[in-house]
This record gives C-alpha cells, structure tokens and sequence, in this order.
C-alpha cells in the first residue's frame, strides 16, 4: 500500500489539519515509511491464530444506571474559548 | 396491494424507500457517563468530562441501555447477538466534542427481524428490521440566539439511542407512517423509548429511490435526514418520489445524495452529494471491550417483557369477542388498553369497547382531557354496562346515566338508585299501562287492527313515556303485540 498526495490532502482535511503546500511530499515520504514500517507485521506467519481483540484478559465491564456526575457547568465551560449564557459559542454552523 | 404506483408519461413508477429512526433510549443516566438524562436542565448542567470529550476520560458502558435495546429489539421479533463491538465515527461537527461517535458498525448488538404493519386497507404487511445498534447523541446546536454564532449545549450529548435500521420494504408514504405509528406503539409499550418525534426523542431518516414498475433494478437513493414528525416523513417520501420520477422522466439522472426536508414548503433540498460524503474511517472503539452477553442475560429481559400490542390485539379479538378493528383502537398505547381491560373484567368485553370507543372517548374529545384525567373511572364503566345487560336499566337511560356520571363522577348503582331510574321489568305493571292506554284509545286500536301496523312504534312510545322511560323495550314490544294481533 501507498500513499499518494491526493491522499495526503484528504486526510489532512478528513483530520481538519493544516499541511503548507511544500510539506505535502515530505508527509507523503513520512507516511509511507509509517506504512512499510508496519507492513513488517505481515512477515509474521499468523495462521491459525486469533484476532487479539485486547491485551487484557477480561471482560467488558458495565456500570449501573444512576446519576453520579454533571451538576458542574462552570468546570466543563471552564476552558472554551467562547462561552456564552451557560452555552458553549462557535462560528455559526449552517447546513 | 398498498404500494402508491406514480403516473408517468413512458411508464409508472414505484416507491423504493427504507428508514432508520434513531429513538433516545429511556435510562436515568447517559450511556458512556453517569450524568442524568434529564430533558430541560440548565444548558450544560447535564454534562460529564466523559460527555465533554475532554483528553483522557474514559466511557463506562450503561448496563440499561443495553437492556433497553435488547428489549426493543425482543419487541420487533428480532435476532440478539450474544457478541458486538463498538466502533468509531469520525467527524468533525461542533456539536460532537470527542471528535467522534462511540456507536456500533461491523457487529450491531441486534440483528434481523420485523414488525407486522396494519393498514388501512385492512390488510396488513411485514417490515423488515436490518438490525439496531447503539451510540451516543450528540449535543443540541441553537442556531437563533446570535446572528453570528452557533451555540451549543452538550445535555443531549451521550444520551442512549438505539439506532433502528429497516429493509427497504416501505412501497408507499402511508406504509412508513404506519410502520412509524407502530414502532411508537411498541417502543411506548416496553418503556424504552417515549416515542416523542416532536420533542426529538424519536428522529427518522428516510432513504428513497423509485424504478418502473416491474423492474427489479436500484437506483440511487436519495437520503432525508431528520425528519420530526410521521406526517413529514410521509410528505417527504411523496415529494421526493415524484421529484425523482419527473427528473428521470425528462432525461435526467439521479444521483446518490443527501437531502434535507423543508417542513414549510414540504419539499425536500440539496445538502449534500456523495462526492462530499463523510468518510467515518470506523474503526474498533479502543476504550470499549467487544460487549458479551450471556443467555442468562437475554432470557431475564425475555420473561419480563410485556404483553405486545399484536399479541394483546389477538386476545382481545379471539378471548373477548372484539372486532379487530376495535381491538387495534383499543391497543394503540398501553394505557388505553389497560383502562379497557380494568373496565372490561367481568363485563360484557364486547359492550364495553362500544361505549369505550363511543360516548367515553367523545367526552373525552369534548372535554379535551386525557384517559387518566377521567371522571368516570375504568370500574364504573364496567358497573353501567353491567346494569344494561342484566337488565337493569335500558340503553336510553344509559346515556343519562352515563351524564350524569360524568357530572359526579359517582358510580352508576348510586345514581340510579337515588334518581330510581330501575327499568321496569315487572310484567304486571307494564301490562297495566297498556291496558289503560288501549282503553283510552280506541280509534288507534282500530285502525290498527285495520292494517296500519306501523302505529305500534306509537303505542310503544306512549308506553314508554308513561312509564318515565323505564320499561324494558322488548318486555313492552312482546305485551303490546299479544294484546293488539
């Protein structure tokens, strides 16, 4: 698998990332590099083994139905960078 | 067949449409974070660091929304897969602060089945269900407040939903409002989800192609999101219908896209097309392990299911004598039907859902009050068509009674006791009224005895008038007929 600029683009705006123009071949270099590195795995002879899901030994674990967080509107706001009446502001969104 | 077939000049078309409705799941806490689903709380007071998509937290999956999708999806005769996974969504909107959906792809926790639709018609049709996941909501975007700006509030952010996929079965407007008004129905009958489109506990997508009839071919589709009310969805489907077969009509083509729906105008409009189609990049949710239910799990939320509307409909015809007519009226939402059952224990089943559907759901209407705001209590209906079918009163004096009911909210023995509204059924006394108005009208006797019978519906009301309406009819029919033939 390769990477092409096209590709780099798409994934630079799918990632709301800004790359200048002259950046985009050594990205590009980058990512490919990233893809052969990883593509090492494949030398491994996975047969008969199965998808390792996770490292940890157990199961999903769920909680209980009740309320025991919120109530802390000034801490969850505390870090916009535009708040306004209790909302949090951005540019305006329109479809 | 109930599929709507459109006219066009080279040939008639037919509607291809399938919907996804995404119904917030009722639980008291979200469904990654223990802050409450409470509906109206202060802007962001319902919201967890979890919610926030702040660096670091972690979800904890809500063992209730589990229970209540797996139950929703027991209700539309569906397959429950022991094994499913949550997946990422990649986006970017304001309104989703991790940046991505924690939801379902690959592995949804409910697979195939479906709900049986009646229509008007009267026959009925099976929808089929593809599968449900579940995900996280996203936060409320408030557009009107600043000309400049977007405001949002993340209350709704990380409330349950259950995300209902059907088949592409729907052939006409009226079949997705009838699958709409059922799945309600059955989500209201299982306490899962309260069904409020208006509110937008209950939102749809609809998915609409058209093709000749006779062929088997799909063309592109277009996608209306968000559509908040059965009777928009059903005007969308319609609109978009027959836009596409005009476009096709005139040579054009049409292409995959996404639409949105103008509730005033009716009409659907561009958003977007497939070129610009989000691409989600999915990929396994890292901070959730895959969800594995056990069959202890599944069987304790199975034999704790409710009775169904459908199951509840075939009683109510095959054990109470209802018409099926008037057993989908009765069944619509459980509180009817459970009033009717209450009403109806020990009573005429049959007689009971006459009145129910008659006189009490008019005042009902007229007083534009609710089932529970009721005067007349389920009981007490059940007492007043007890006295009409021992014969203790007549149907005429019903309807007094039942005013009166209305009035006082007093039960029915009472009330004809203390106004002495007792038909009479004594046969002695009947006989002696019409006796006394034989003897006081000669001519009418003769002329009837000459040929004009239809002078017994006379003679009849002068009995009952006599009487203060309370002779039993038939007792009075019966006497008058020995003593006139």
């Amino acid at each position: 698998m390769a990477i092409d600029q096209e590709t780099v683009k798409k994934i630079a705006f799918l990632s709301r990332l800004k790359i200048e123009e002259d950046k985009i071949e050594s990205t590009e270099d980058d990512f490919n590099k990233i893809l052969d590195w990883i593509e090492q795995l494949s030398e491994a002879n996975t047969e008969n083994v199965e998808p390792l899901v996770s490292v940890n030994e157990c199961s999903l674990q769920m909680r209980a139905d009740e309320v025991c967080d919120g109530n802390q509107a000034d801490k969850v706001l505390a870090n916009a960078p535009m708040k306004e009446y209790g909302y949090f502001g951005v540019p305006k969104v329109v479809e | 067949m109930s599929g709507l077939i459109i006219k066009g000049n080279t040939c008639d078309w037919e509607i291809i449409c399938g919907l996804e409705i995404h119904c917030q799941i009722i639980s008291k806490s979200k469904i990654f974070s223990g802050a409450s689903t409470h509906y109206g709380a202060d802007v962001n007071e319902n919201v967890s660091f979890v919610d926030a998509g702040m660096p670091g937290m972690l979800p904890v999956l809500n063992e209730e929304c589990v229970r209540q999708a797996v139950k929703t999806g027991l209700g539309l005769n569906a397959k429950i897969n022991k094994h499913s996974v949550f997946s990422r969504k990649n986006y970017f909107y304001a309104d989703l602060p991790q940046g991505y959906q924690i939801t379902q792809f690959e592995h949804p926790l409910v697979g195939e089945g479906f709900v049986k639709i009646d229509l008007e018609d009267g026959s009925n049709k099976s929808i089929g269900i593809e599968r449900i996941h579940i995900e996280q909501d996203t936060g409320k975007s408030i557009h009107d407040i600043s000309p400049t700006k977007t405001f949002i509030d993340f209350n709704r952010a990380g409330v349950g939903l259950m995300e209902i996929v059907t088949k592409p079965d729907f052939r006409s407007p009226d079949e997705a409002g009838a699958f709409l008004r059922k799945l309600r129905t059955i989500v209201r009958y299982l306490g899962t989800c309260d069904g409020n489109m208006d509110e937008g506990s209950m939102r749809c997508d609809a998915s609409v192609s058209v093709r000749p009839v006779g062929s088997n071919e799909l063309r592109p589709r277009a996608e209306i999101k968000n559509v908040n009310s059965v009777k928009f969805v059903m005007q969308a489907i319609e609109f978009e219908a027959k836009r596409q077969v005009e476009i096709y009509e005139s040579g054009g083509e049409i292409e995959q896209q996404t639409r949105l729906f103008d509730q005033n105008t009716g009409e659907t409009r561009f958003m977007r097309s497939k070129e610009f189609a989000h691409d989600y990049r999915y990929f396994p949710e890292p901070d959730l392990l895959p969800l594995d239910l056990s069959d202890e799990f599944i069987a304790e939320i199975k034999s704790g299911l409710v009775e169904l509307p459908d199951a509840k409909q075939e009683r109510f015809v095959k054990e109470m004598g209802l018409t099926p007519y008037d057993a989908s009226v009765l069944t619509e939402d459980r509180e009817t039907a459970e009033w009717f059952e209450k009403a109806a224990k020990g009573h005429d089943a049959k007689k009971v859902a006459n009145w129910m559907m008659g006189d009490f759901f008019a005042m009902l209407n007229e007083k534009k009050i609710s089932l529970a705001e009721s005067p007349i209590s389920p009981e007490n209906l059940g007492a007043l068509v007890e006295l009409i079918t021992s014969d203790v009163i007549n149907g005429k004096t019903a309807k007094d009674v039942f005013a009166i009911m209305v009035e006082t909210g007093n039960t029915p023995e009472k009330i004809v006791e203390e106004k002495g509204l007792k038909q009479v059924t004594d046969t002695g006394a009947i006989e002696k009224i019409i006796d006394d108005i034989i003897a006081s009208n000669p001519d009418n006797v003769a002329a009837y005895k000459g040929g004009k019978v239809n002078l017994m519906g006379w003679f009849v009301g002068q009995v009952m008038k006599a009487s203060h309406g309370k002779a039993n009819p038939g007792v009075v029919n019966s006497i008058l007929k020995q003593k006139l033939d």
